[in-house]
């Protein structure tokens, strides 16, 4: 395979992946509606146990997020990590304390308390989601950095990616990942919890955050289409600027309007079978949805000679999938370790399959000597 | 790009601190992981429900120390960028591969059957349930050998070339990163001090109830499982011990060096089982090097290289030189250092300029160089030198209480196998006492890899103070204290609620 390939493969990979994590985003959504949605002890405890099953999934879809980027874009690792440090260090501070609050919220002698735990799961599923949105907001919107010669970088701003929150894309962009993965959550538990009360509140859930997530998906879509982007020349690699760039692309690659229109529909589809049809399997119409439009997202950036990560300090700095990846020979190594991916996903789902084959009841948690 | 020394310092101690923190939790999720495994794998084959009494109680501990864990773990991978871009960009090429074969392999696998483990008890069948243990077992310790992989290849860097245009290392040959012998005992050695920790982990609490003379017979049944354990692994770890000695002696003589206090270089050099290190001692005089010392007389000859008779470099050799030992002083070094990174920058300049006939020849001068243009970034020969005191103590504490761990566990599978051990109460205190110096030598262990390994963030190629990102000193300041404050805060719930978990013991469960 010759090297824009397997660079264009990893991006794919590098955006799958990427969307994967988004749609396991349901459970810092459910971590937010603990208290919305759990009014008794008993129905919080069933929440955080559901959830719970599934946490360290997003998790380490976070980490294999960082993992692949690092071994296929060491630039933008280097880059966007060391440069938008306290915006990076500040999401992981928000995933640290959701790793050990799952655990430790119902211990015997946790020391800080009950509610404590909770509100590091409150936070890891707003402020931690809200900053992921943002991080990924600025892919669009760029960031301020300078690129030398010998490819080491700093960035300019002493804000250090603190600054990202100032722009209205961004904030939006992370917005709507908080009311998608609310919506989500609402959907999650509507799929996987046999508890009435609890179900008869979703309805009203969902419907406010879908509307609040409608409302700022047009606005980032629309945004994404028509404003300016970057474009580089895959002969020189200098970088230049063009109007509605991405509507471009979208037009050289008719093939992701298509993919995107089957994920709106998909997405739109299942909000609209539970909210009418009270149907327990939109989860997994939705969850089609998420995967396939933030792939579209993803992929919009990379393909089609875009800049994936503009810099506002300096243009020709800005970071392509064709200036920012690894050597031919490690993407080569690791297009042939991709082939686990399969292997991976398959085992993750047989195993949700027969650790799901029945809702969650509260007796059930009562009954079990290990639960959160 | 060079950084100044306050920004290289907090980002050293950041990482240092959130590693050791990192390291109190793994060593011991590797090998419980395996413990609770053949617990299980007793009880489904002998169907006595003690065993699964036993077996979910070290479970629900390993729960909450597995938490932490992984809490401590996410900032390990993401720091590489946030705190050590330049080495992310410069090496990036190699050691990324490895990070992300360790997600997909090994976080995966871990974390999907780590809930099957947990949860699964009565939703999937027993057999199915055994192998998610075994293969939550599996994970953490695959994790552990790409990370570590990742890790031997930063004392020995292999199986690439450094590409003078996009001026970072590249992957040339992925088996050689694979196979590295460096990386290789160190996975293992490292791996088997986890399962001696844990064993010792088992143990200590056993014995606590033993001493408190409650739950003896889930303590009796418990050590022994952990004491056979332990012990094989002990004798594992000494012998890969031994092993990883060899290998620093072969690709990190100065680590070697300062391990054991050894300035002069000598044929039959002994091993100074225990000594006192001479304050005011500098490297090149004359003075004496310990104030006391009990000396073994040849062993470092034969760890380092097998043979009682062979010449071990010295500090001052290895920093001034020794023909006669064909080593080649550190100021030569730095001086074709030197030669190669001003060649490489003429070399971009012409490249620039389009003047291919001096770029090449610029470039021939940078390779004939490039072997040691680590050195190159170098301030003073004596940069080459880790800290020899901070490296001594460390290697001799973890070789001293390793030598205890052994002849622990022989005595307490002696008298758990003869069903004395509940009225020895001496034995109890031991195994009891002994519990924290399971993180002593965990700890300093990795103090005597890494410490060792300075000034090299990559052995000879990459000095620290090249490595680290382009930010503000205060930035990594303000983030040190944030995570001393958070870690802290976790370690002391985690510990309390450890604490009371076994003083609920094993029936309250
Ligand atoms: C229970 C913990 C423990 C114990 C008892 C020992 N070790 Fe160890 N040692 C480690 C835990 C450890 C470690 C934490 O796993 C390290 C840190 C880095 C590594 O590779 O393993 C290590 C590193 C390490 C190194 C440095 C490797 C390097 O720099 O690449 C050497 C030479 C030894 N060990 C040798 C020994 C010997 C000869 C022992 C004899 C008893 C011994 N260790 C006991
Ligand atoms: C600088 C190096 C290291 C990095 C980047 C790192 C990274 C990580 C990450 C990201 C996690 C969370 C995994 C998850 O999402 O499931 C983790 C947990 C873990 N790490 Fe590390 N780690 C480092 C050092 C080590 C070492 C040296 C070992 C083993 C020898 C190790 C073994 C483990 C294990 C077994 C876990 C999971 C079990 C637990 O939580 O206790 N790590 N690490
Ligand atoms: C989890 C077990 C580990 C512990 C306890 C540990 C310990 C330490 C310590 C004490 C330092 C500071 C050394 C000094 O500055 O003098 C350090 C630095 C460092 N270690 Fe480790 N280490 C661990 C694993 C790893 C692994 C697996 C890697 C790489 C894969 C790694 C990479 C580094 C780097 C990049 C630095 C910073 C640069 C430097 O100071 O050399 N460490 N570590």
């Amino acid at each position: 395979m010759n090297l824009l390939t397997l660079q264009e493969y990893w991006w794919f990979l590098v955006s799958v992946i990427g969307a994967l994590f988004v749609f396991m985003m349901f459970v810092q959504g459910g971590q937010t509606l603990l208290y919305r949605l759990g009014h008794t002890e008993d129905e919080r405890d069933l929440i955080i146990n559901s959830l719970g099953r599934k946490w360290e999934i997003t998790f380490t879809m976070l980490v294999m997020f960082g993992g692949a980027l690092f071994a296929a874009f060491p630039l933008f690792y280097a880059v966007s990590f060391g440069g938008a440090y306290f915006v990076w260090m500040a999401i992981l501070f928000c995933f640290i304390i959701q790793a050990v609050a799952y655990e430790y919220r119902k211990k015997a002698a946790n020391f800080y308390g009950e509610k404590f735990y909770e509100t590091l799961l409150y936070i890891n599923g707003s402020l931690g989601i809200f900053l992921v949105g943002v991080a990924v907001g600025t892919l669009f919107t760029g960031g301020n950095f300078v690129v030398n010669s010998s490819h080491l970088s700093h960035w300019t701003m002493q804000s250090y990616g603190l600054e990202a929150l100032l722009n209205p894309f961004n904030v939006a962009f992370g917005l709507m990942l908080v009311f998608l993965s609310r919506m989500q959550a609402g959907l999650y538990f509507l799929n996987s919890l046999d508890a009435p009360a609890i179900i008869d509140r979703i309805k009203k859930v969902v419907t406010v955050n879908f509307i609040m997530f409608l409302i700022l998906f047009l606005f980032v879509v629309g945004m994404i289409l028509f404003q300016k982007g970057l474009v580089y020349n895959p002969l020189t690699g200098i970088v230049s600027v063009k109007s509605m760039k991405f509507l471009h692309s979208f037009l050289d690659m008719p093939i992701l309007i298509v993919f995107l229109v089957v994920g709106v529909v998909s997405l739109l589809w299942g909000v609209f079978i539970a909210l009418v049809k009270s149907n327990d399997k939109a989860i997994w119409f939705t969850g089609f949805g998420v995967i396939v439009t933030v792939t579209v997202v993803f992929l919009i950036l990379g393909l089609d000679n875009s800049v994936y990560y503009p810099s506002l300090a300096d243009m020709q700095s800005s970071l392509t999938i064709a200036n920012s990846s690894g050597s031919h020979y490690t993407l080569s190594v690791m297009a042939l370790v991709s082939v686990l991916v399969p292997v991976v996903a398959g085992y993750i789902f047989f195993v949700w399959r027969s650790m799901d084959r029945t809702k969650l009841t509260i007796d059930e948690i009562k009954s079990d000597s290990h639960h959160y | 790009m060079e950084h100044t020394a306050l920004l290289v310092d907090w980002s050293r101690a950041q990482f240092a601190l959130t590693a050791l923190y990192h390291w109190l939790f793994v060593p011991l999720t590797l090998g419980l992981t395996f413990i609770v495994a053949i617990m299980e794998t007793i009880y489904v084959k002998t169907g006595d429900e003690k065993w699964k009494t036993i077996t979910r109680y070290w479970m629900g501990l390993l729960a909450i120390n597995f938490a932490i864990g992984l809490a401590t773990g996410i900032i390990m991978e993401f720091q590489f960028g946030t705190n050590w871009s330049n080495y992310s960009w410069i090496v990036g090429d190699i050691f990324g591969a490895p990070l992300a074969i360790e997600g997909l392999m090994a976080f995966f696998m871990e974390s999907t059957f780590f809930a099957v483990m947990f949860f699964g008890w009565n939703k999937v069948s027993k057999k199915m349930h055994l192998t998610s243990t075994w293969l939550v077992a599996i994970g953490s310790n695959l994790s552990a050998l790409w990370i570590l992989l990742a890790n031997g290849w930063m004392q020995h860097p292999v199986g690439m070339q450094f590409n003078p245009d996009t001026a970072r290392n590249e992957m040339h040959n992925f088996w050689e990163i694979l196979f590295n012998p460096n990386g290789v005992s160190k996975f293992l050695h490292t791996v088997s001090s986890g399962y001696v920790l844990a064993s010792l982990f088992v143990i200590g609490i056993s014995a606590w109830y033993l001493l408190k003379k409650r739950d003896t017979e889930f303590a009796r049944r418990s050590i022994i499982v952990a004491s056979s354990f332990g012990l094989l692994a002990s004798m594992y770890l000494i012998t890969t011990g031994d092993q990883s000695a060899h290998q620093v002696a072969l690709s990190q003589p100065m680590k070697l060096a300062s391990m054991e206090g050894l300035y002069k270089g000598k044929d039959k050099a002994g091993i100074v089982a225990f000594g006192l290190l001479n304050n005011s001692k500098e490297i090149g005089d004359k003075k004496e090097t310990f104030d006391f010392k009990v000396e073994i007389p040849d062993a470092l000859s034969f760890l380092a290289y097998h043979n009682t008779n062979s010449f071990v470099a010295g500090i001052d050799d290895l920093v001034y030189g020794n023909p006669k030992h064909n080593i080649m002083s550190v100021r030569e070094k730095m001086k074709m250092g030197k030669v190669a990174v001003t060649a490489l920058g003429e070399y971009k300049t012409y490249k620039k300029e389009h003047d291919k006939v001096h770029a090449q020849e610029a470039l021939k001068t940078f390779q004939a160089n490039e072997k040691y243009m680590g050195y190159g970034y170098l301030k003073k020969p004596t940069d080459a030198v880790p800290s020899v005191a901070l490296v001594f103590y460390s290697f001799h504490t973890m070789v001293g209480l390793g030598s205890w761990f052994l002849i622990l566990f022989i005595i307490t599978l002696y008298y758990s196998m003869r069903n004395k051990l509940h009225t020895k109460r001496w034995i109890q205190y031991l195994a009891l006492f002994t519990l924290p110096f399971g993180w002593v030598a965990q700890e300093t262990g990795w103090i005597t890899a890494e410490a060792g390994r300075q000034p090299w963030a990559i052995q000879g190629l990459l000095p620290v103070g090249m490595a680290t990102s382009n930010v503000a000193a205060t930035s990594v300041i303000i983030t040190f204290g944030l995570f001393a404050i958070l870690f802290t805060s976790l370690l002391i719930a985690e510990v309390r609620i450890m604490l009371k978990q076994i003083k609920t013991g094993p029936e309250g469960h």
